[in-house]
């Protein structure tokens, strides 16, 4: 086929993939989006594989078969408790590819600048096509995308990987940090730099340099995300999402495919302000996310005074029984405990009974952006009550009852008045405002940030202590 | 532990402390139940009720004291009373310590525990068991009825075929727990609900309640709610002389008052004067739910209607939760179940008297032959600290355009900027870069610029399914794959062949699951 019915095809893709990001407007329009994305993406490889440039499309066939088969299965079972796993699985996947598609273009430029050497007046196929008829300048220039885009695919596999691992409970989740820090990762960017010019400067064999970029580029990778601790998933893995996009936007440039381009430049940016929107949500720098740990305190945090008061199922249920509002909060405790069943069922109770039911969601509550959305709906609770922090903080004075299902240091009164908290100046749901608070929690312990909260300790606030799905089931038949 | 009710000996007296409802939850709690025959007979209760109640009824006064363990009334106990009592027996009901020393002597010397429902901290904990409050709620209730049932016109207004009603104005005085009830009761039949107080952290829960707070512009070091326990505080003479030049103001539009202004330990202040009562419109009519001490009316009666010369109604009644026997005796009744229930930790029938317990401790006055009234402060301060209202400065016209333009200039200095630094990076990478690369160069700012723009509109609950498509539209990567798949190098067409794998796991992968997650989202 032509050349120019592949560009149209890619610029027909392109739009097609802008509509399907911009259709996640809105959860009625985000079911159209999705198969905007979908025929985008089989628009593209159609023509990619029947377009000039491409062969051994038997192969290819072959092995979009076999991995959309595992994907299929994939996505099948997984449980939605475990989308963050699967989002920081997928992504290292995507890392890798880069990788090997950086590769693959050295070996080509290798290939084709041999054989030019010799003379030999080939007939170069596909993509050493188009590497032979470029300029000194273009090939240097494609040598810093290789380089940039191997690295990023790089750093995004092994990140992945570990944020997988934390995710999945297979690694310790406490940020762990080799001795030297982040000296030794400076040290392995400047290192990683110093190959980099040899490469490109084309002393000694250019595939060496680059093996050993990639390898820095995996210690990295590797040694940034351990250092970071479970509960700032939520930017790493969106931070992941970003870099996979970046890597696939210089293969872009490397292979002169302005749709990989123009996807990745989408994927990298859509990436970048979910990180950004999480790190606001927990009043961060994205460098001190990155770097790892809470910064240093400035000063001794204000005592607490009273104690925590438990509360079993029958007072709980009474109040619950008396409230006209009702608003849940819901945390990664409610997805460890695997409690979205049961909070749904509450959920449906309190509503046949004419009460008001909301939910309150914390921009970072959970392991991955918007997971308690995903949970809560796969529950089946109804959409149109699940609310963001900024709609529902002005309500919680209206509320009669706020039941908070595994989150702590979303709903931490320290972050608004202690000035010296860790979490000082962070956006928070400010349930104690509420008339009773229920704090449904395994035990006296502390949140992610390691600190007190003393809304537990307020007047108002009962701890409803056990796991949280034992807890509710144990609740449901009290409440009429 | 056997817990019995006498009938209340007081003229008057239509309320018990013990309902066959809150017998039947005592009885949950593992304890007997008892009443003296009789008891329940004026709040609607009969001794058949109680006994299909599964409550046992002695026939004489006597006969109870001597069987339970614990007596529950609802009046202070007589000096009779308490001599039939023996050492170790529990009396709880009203008490009122600081004004019956004499009936506290007698109850430490009989060795008995006397717990005084009056004397129930007020922190939250312990609102349950709050009997004033519940009391002063009824009393609220009432008040606006006894209002109601005097006055000789509609409270609501009405526009009517025979012509046009305007509505009752009714002033609360005092927006204590039975002002505020007064205040609901008023607003739901329909009147223009004024109402005052002298804490001016209540305007909130006025307003809340649908009346306007009467704003008094007086600049003195604010009385602190929380310093008295919720409670309020004698005013200065000065404040005291500027809230009666307002309500000599107010008088001759009122047609309801209701004064519900007391000072705990003292004579109910004189907030009514007997100028301002002339002042009013005849058929106007004042309730005084402060005639017990005395009055917040010049012109109260304790326990009288009287009409005054100018036709103005003046009620002092002190009996309003028994004008509403059953209802006084059920909520007094659960006030009671409440406190049996802290009593009773283990619900199994045993009483344990936890002197260390704020509640337990504040409300008991006389224990083990020793008066224990009053209490040492409660360990949880009843209310927190009120922090002073931080205003909000309001913007001249003229400043609010000056901030605005400021704003403005500055965003747009800071998008010049970076437009600017953003156009020199460009040129720089212009000038040394092959013209092919500016040409994807282009595509890539502008599709980068097209991802921040669409991104940000993406619904926060989305966000998961942002990931999960973005992670397969990433797994365009397959193309540079296909493209050098076809290449004569066998090390190229495997790793081509293995990146078209990984892509692939991805693309079907990603869409896969984001569908499955979108088919989720209903609407209710």
């Amino acid at each position: 086929m032509e050349y120019g019915f592949t560009t149209a095809a890619y610029v027909v893709a392109s739009v097609l993939f802008i509509l399907s990001l911009g259709g996640l407007s809105g959860q009625e329009s985000a079911k159209r989006a999705i198969w905007y994305g979908i025929a985008g993406m089989a628009l593209a490889v159609i023509a990619t594989l029947f377009g000039p440039g491409a062969g051994n499309w038997f192969l290819s066939l072959v092995m979009i078969a076999i991995g959309g088969a595992i994907g299929w299965v994939v996505a099948k079972r997984v449980q939605m408790t475990e989308m963050p796993q699967l989002v920081a699985a997928m992504h290292s996947l995507v890392g890798l590819a880069a990788v090997f598609v950086g590769f693959n273009a050295q070996i080509e430029l290798g290939r084709v600048m041999r054989m030019k050497a010799e003379g030999a007046a080939h007939e170069f196929a596909g993509f050493a096509a188009i590497l032979a008829h470029k300029t000194p300048a273009e090939i240097a220039m494609l040598k810093i995308e290789v380089f940039l885009g191997i690295f990023i695919g790089a750093v995004t596999f092994t990140g992945s990987v570990v944020a997988f691992g934390k995710l999945a409970g297979r690694v310790d989740g406490k940020p762990k940090k080799l001795p030297g820090g982040h000296m030794l990762n400076a040290g392995a960017v400047a290192l990683s730099l110093v190959f980099g010019l040899l490469y490109f400067t084309g002393v000694g064999p250019a595939l060496f340099w680059l093996v050993l970029v990639t390898l820095l580029a995996f210690f990295i990778g590797y040694h940034l995300i351990m250092g970071i601790g479970g509960a700032d998933m939520p930017v790493v893995v969106s931070m992941l999402n970003s870099y996979s996009g970046w890597a696939a936007a210089m293969i872009g440039f490397t292979l002169s495919n302005d749709l990989l381009i123009v996807t990745g430049a989408l994927v990298g940016s859509s990436g970048a302000i979910l990180s950004y929107i999480m790190c606001k949500a927990m009043n961060r720098h994205f460098v001190s996310v990155i770097l790892g740990g809470f910064g240093g305190e400035t000063g001794p945090a204000a005592e607490i005074e009273g104690e925590q008061i438990a509360i079993d199922a029958d007072g709980v249920a009474a109040a619950l029984n008396d409230a006209d509002s009702v608003v849940i909060v819901p945390g990664y405790g409610m997805a460890v405990a695997q409690a979205q069943g049961a909070v749904s069922e509450l959920t449906r109770k309190l509503r046949a009974a004419g009460k008001e039911v909301r939910f309150a969601i914390h921009p970072v509550a959970g392991r991955l952006p918007g997971h308690m959305n995903v949970l809560l709906a796969e529950a089946k609770v109804p959409y149109d009550i699940v609310l963001e922090m900024e709609e529902i903080n002005d309500d919680f004075p209206q509320t009669d009852v706020v039941i908070v299902i595994g989150s702590n240091d979303i709903v931490n009164p320290a972050a608004q008045d202690d000035p010296n908290s860790p979490i000082a100046g962070m956006p928070v749901l400010e349930v104690w405002k509420a008339k009773n608070v229920f704090v449904s929690k395994r035990g006296q312990g502390t949140g992610y940030s390691g600190i007190e909260n003393p809304l537990f300790f307020k007047e108002n606030t009962r701890m409803f202590y056990g796991d949280a799905k034992d807890s509710l089931n144990k609740l449901l038949p009290m409440v009429d | 532990m056997k817990i019995g009710a006498l009938r209340e000996g007081f003229d008057g007296e239509a309320r018990v402390a013990i309902t066959p409802s809150s017998a039947g939850h005592m009885a949950k709690l593992g304890h007997e139940v008892f009443v003296e025959s009789g008891a329940g007979d004026r709040a609607g209760f009969s001794d058949d009720d109680y006994r299909a109640g599964g409550v046992t009824v002695c026939q004489t006064a006597a006969e109870l004291i001597a069987t339970v363990d614990m007596v529950a009334k609802v009046r202070q106990p007589t000096e009779a009373e308490i001599g039939e009592m023996r050492e170790g027996q529990t009396l709880i009901s009203f008490f009122y310590p600081a004004q019956n020393q004499e009936l506290l002597a007698k109850a430490k010397d009989q060795g008995i525990t006397a717990i005084a429902m009056d004397m129930v901290p007020r922190i939250s904990r312990a609102q349950k068991m709050d009997a004033l409050s519940s009391m002063a709620n009824i009393a609220g209730y009432r008040s606006v009825i006894e209002a109601a049932n005097n006055f000789g016109r509609f409270f609501t207004g009405q526009v009517t075929a025979a012509g046009k009603v305007p509505p009752a104005k009714v002033l609360v005085v005092g927006a204590g727990v039975a002002g505020l009830a007064a205040i609901g009761t008023s607003v739901s039949l329909g009147a223009q609900v004024h109402a005052f107080d002298v804490r001016p952290e209540v305007a909130e829960q006025i307003e809340s309640m649908g009346a306007e707070f009467v704003f008094l512009e007086f600049d003195e070091g604010v009385s602190d709610g929380a310093a008295t326990g919720g409670y309020a505080a004698p005013s200065s003479p000065e404040f005291r002389e500027k809230q009666l030049e307002k309500f000599r103001e107010l008088a001759p539009q009122m047609d309801v008052v209701i004064t519900t202004a007391l000072i705990p330990g003292r004579d109910a202040p004189v907030l009514w004067t007997a100028d301002m009562v002339a002042a009013m419109k005849p058929g106007s009519v004042i309730v005084d739910l402060a005639a017990e001490k005395g009055g917040n009316c010049e012109l109260t009666v304790q326990d009288e209607r009287i009409v005054t010369d100018n036709g103005v109604v003046v009620i002092g009644y002190t009996d309003f939760p028994s004008r509403m026997g059953a209802q006084a005796s059920e909520l007094y009744g659960n006030n009671i179940r409440h406190f049996v229930t802290d009593l009773t930790p283990g619900k199994d029938g045993v009483f344990d008297h936890n002197m260390e317990d704020d509640v337990i401790r504040g409300a008991t006055v006389a224990h083990d032959h020793d008066v224990t009234w009053p209490p040492p402060p409660p360990k949880v301060a009843a209310i927190a600290a009120q922090k002073p209202k931080e205003k909000k400065k309001e913007l001249t016209p003229e400043e609010r355009k000056a901030a605005e333009a400021a704003a403005f200039k500055a965003e747009t200095r800071s998008q010049v900027g970076l437009l600017l630094g953003g156009g020199l990076l460009v040129l720089l990478v212009g000038l040394v870069a092959p013209a092919s690369f500016m040409s994807h160069f282009i595509v890539f700012v502008l599709a980068c610029f097209v991802g921040f723009r669409v991104i940000w509109n993406v619904a926060h609950s989305l966000h998961t399914p942002l990931m999960a498509i973005t992670n397969a539209i990433s797994s365009i990567i397959i193309l540079g794959a296909l493209m050098q798949i076809g290449s004569g190098s066998w090390l190229v067409v495997i790793l081509g062949a293995l990146a078209v794998l990984m892509a692939g796991v991805n693309i079907f992968g990603g869409f896969m699951v984001t569908r499955r997650m979108l088919a989720m989202f209903q609407k209710s």
